[in-house]
């Protein structure tokens, strides 16, 4: 490995790559070409580093730990002449390090313990041996060698993992009955199809450190004598496709897959494959059917993949963050995984926080946390802040909680005793201004078109539900409206096949149960307590608070706004369409919602 | 429903030389391959553009399956398109991040600039709107992909300077 005295990391997540990434990482190459410079100092990619808030592109010098933002191609003259050839740091674009280096980036925020995130953004996903510096390829090395399939399996157990993709089964388990069953080949697979609006830590994963994964499955496939692996990646997620490729050819080339894995006479292969926008395809059964080239529909269990799985074959699923939490317990032991998290529910586990929260991103943390010390300790709290409303857990099929669950802790059967499920570690925080029937309505609106249709409850049942909403959201709400949701929650989810049919309901139980106030309020009132829903509001300019601006006026999508410069201006309710724009605009907040 | 290849619309890809090399490559590449029908289609939609009723028909038959099962599928996948697209694509993100960001405004302004609804075309063939499922950006929400770049944070203000971007670009 040649040495280099320094390396630019530069930042190659979808937003840099728009801010000109690339054209940075070509300018930075020619300019060290130019300096004399190049076998000294290496470009490489990187998955995101800094946090959202920063303009970008995002780089890091190490070992100087220098974060600059928001460099662009003309900089890059000035910023090699600074940092490297005179040895200064260009403190202009410097990235505060308060905002990066503490939150986001190597060191993580408060509460914070990384098992599965640590290598993103330290090394480069493109190339494997960054991987084997950091202890990569080390487990497998010593499962193939110091291991029988039996013991491995026999660690997984011990360590207490289960299943990252939501449902939480054990996942020593898993493999163990897979060993057991007859027929070959069996088929080692990994859920990539991370569809959950508001999850994001596969994604992350898979391009930042795909190698884990890749070890991961290696070692599963090891245990389980599998020869023939696949991951299936969401269509959504091109990078990530990408980036597992290249990290497969690196493997193979290294001897780490293909035929007689490091000379110890274990074969094993992977290839990815591609979905191509089915929500439904993450529901193993219908993953599987996706992989065999079919529609992504599910099947009944049983038979379970196990047993008749893949091409009708025994195989095992798991999600992208259990295979790659394999490779650290084997490194560090079962009673080291085991000792972190909670009760029933070991480990860490990483959610994907958006929504109305001051910290967005992803974050790490032991199994057990409270919701109350994410949101507020290592999210920062709501945004503006404003009261807390509810947060929504894993995905459509969760549900929303509300405050009194702030202090729960965070595992598998605590989430799913209030209602809601961990699914894949979605985590959308609410504030004061979210309207609860609306955001049911929006889930139903998502699985009714994301029902594959196979089982009439879910196929006609969240339509139904999508009805119904969308009428008690445009103030025609009936009084027994409410209890024909609860009936139809109840047939959908005891009549559905697959998870995405018997959790379809959620959102809307969830509502019902804990905002009850608010659905009563658009039935009964014809009024939306948040001021979200179009029909029941009405946007009105307050005499006295408008100047007269006009960029409300020039920024109406449909000339709604009228008025002179410096007179106070009028919204005519007929022509607006209650898009909102005006409201967020007007810098004198002169425009109220009633 | 096209059921035969007697029939071929001059326009169809499989009639322009160039692209009928594409589709054939992938087809011989790929015909193989374990599950072939979603790789196939994949690549298909990817370097074509979309996959046209011939085309079906074309793959089915290379693949030795039922042209039933071919457009099954296509028509099960959100991401298998039939129609031509626009040289140009924006998508808006209407995940659960994107919806409480305010996607909806931003969809609003788009229709308003461009006169067509998501999933239409505009009259030039230069740009189509589409909507889509969380792209995995939440944390930049509302979030919109022109063509394949992510633009997150997007306000409703500044979006009418994506679609300049683009027209500039072609100009």
């Amino acid at each position: 490995m040649a040495y280099f005295r320094s390396h630019v990391l530069i930042s190659i997540d979808p937003v840099c790559v728009q801010k000109g990434a690339y054209d940075l990482i070509r300018a930075f190459q020619d300019e060290l070409v130019k300096q004399g410079l190049i076998d000294e100092i290496e470009v490489l990619e990187t998955a995101r580093i800094g946090n959202p808030e920063t303009e970008g592109p995002d780089l890091i010098v190490y070992p100087e730990g220098v974060h600059y933002t928001n460099i662009t191609v003309k900089d890059v003259p000035y910023l090699v002449e600074e940092q490297f050839l005179k040895g200064r740091v260009a403190e202009q674009f410097v990235q505060e390090t308060k905002q990066t280096l503490d939150e986001e980036f190597s060191a993580p925020r408060a509460k914070e313990v990384r098992v599965i995130l640590k290598n993103i953004g330290e090394i480069d996903p493109l190339n494997i041996e960054d991987y084997i510096a950091r202890d990569g390829y080390m487990a497998l090395g010593k499962v193939l060698t110091e291991m029988t399939p039996e013991e491995t399996i026999q660690v997984v157990l011990d360590s207490g993992l289960r299943g990252r993709g939501g449902a939480g089964f054990p996942t020593g388990l898993k493999w163990k009955f897979i060993r057991a069953a007859e027929g070959e080949p069996k088929y080692m697979i990994c859920n990539a199809d991370e569809g959950d609006p508001g999850a994001f830590a596969n994604r992350r994963v898979l391009e930042g450190d795909p190698h884990s994964v890749i070890e991961g499955m290696i070692i599963g496939a090891y245990a389980a004598g599998s020869s023939q692996g696949y991951i299936y990646c969401r269509a959504e997620y091109p990078i990530a496709v990408q980036t597992l490729k290249v990290a497969i050819e690196q493997a193979r080339s290294l001897g780490l897959l293909g035929e007689n894995i490091l000379g110890t006479g274990f074969s094993f292969d992977l290839e990815v494959r591609m979905g191509a926008g089915a929500f439904v395809c993450g529901e193993e059964t219908a993953l599987m059917a996706s992989i065999e080239g079919k529609r992504g529909e599910p099947r009944p269990r049983p038979p379970f993949p196990a047993q008749k799985g893949l091409w009708q074959k025994p195989s095992n699923i798991n999600n992208v963050e259990t295979y790659s939490n394999v490779p650290q317990i084997i490194l560090n032991g079962a009673a080291w995984f085991a000792s972190l998290g909670y009760e029933k529910s070991k480990g860490t586990k990483t959610f994907s926080m958006a929504g109305d929260v001051k910290n967005t991103g992803l974050i790490e943390v032991p199994f057990g946390i409270t919701l109350r010390e994410i949101i507020y300790d290592v999210g920062g709290g709501i945004k503006e802040d404003k009261a807390f409303k509810a947060v929504q857990t894993g995905g459509p099929m969760g549900g929303c909680l509300p405050e009194k669950y702030l202090d729960l802790p965070m595992d598998y059967e605590a989430l799913g005793k209030a209602g809601s499920i961990l699914g894949s570690g979605g985590l959308v925080v609410m504030d004061e201004d979210t309207c609860m029937v609306d955001i049911a309505r929006f889930f139903m609106e998502f699985t009714q078109d994301e029902s594959c249709g196979k089982c009439t409850p879910c196929r006609v049942g969240t339509r139904r539900i999508l009805e119904i909403l969308t009428r008690i959201c445009d103030g025609k709400g009936r009084p027994d409206d409410i209890d024909t949701l609860r009936y139809l929650c109840e047939e959908i989810n005891e009549n559905s096949l697959c998870g995405l049919g018997k959790g379809a309901p959620n959102p809307v139980k969830s509502t019902l149960e804990h905002f009850l106030d608010e659905y009563e309020a658009h039935i009964y009132e014809k009024r939306c307590p948040a001021k979200v829903c179009k029909s029941l509001i009405r946007f009105e300019i307050i005499d006295g608070d408008c100047t007269g601006c006009t960029l409300c006026a020039r920024n109406c999508p449909v000339q709604a706004i009228s008025g002179e410069r410096r007179q106070t201006h009028v919204i005519d309710p007929d022509i607006c369409i209650k898009c909102g724009i005006c409201e967020q605009l007007c810098p004198y907040d002169a425009i109220e919602i009633v | 429903m096209l059921k035969t290849l007697e029939k071929i619309p001059a326009e169809d890809p499989l009639n322009n030389p160039e692209q009928r090399k594409i589709i054939d490559s992938i087809l011989e590449k790929n015909k193989d391959v374990a599950g072939a029908t979603m790789v196939v289609l994949n690549s298909l939609q990817e370097s074509i553009g979309f996959i046209s009723p011939a085309m079906q028909v074309y793959v089915a038959k290379k693949l030795e399956e039922p042209v039933s099962r071919v457009h099954g599928v296509v028509s099960f996948y959100s991401f298998f398109t039939t129609t031509p697209r626009g040289k140009h694509t924006i998508k808006f993100c209407v995940g659960t991040a994107c919806y409480v960001g305010g996607i909806e405004q931003i969809i609003e302004k788009a229709k308003q600039i461009l006169s067509i609804e998501p999933g239409e075309t505009t009259e030039d063939g230069m740009i189509t709107l589409e909507l889509c499922r969380c792209v995995g950006a939440c944390s930049q929400a509302p979030v919109v992909v022109v063509d394949d770049l992510v633009q997150g944070r997007v306000k409703p203000n500044k979006f009418p300077k994506v679609i300049q971007d683009i027209k500039s670009e072609e100009a």
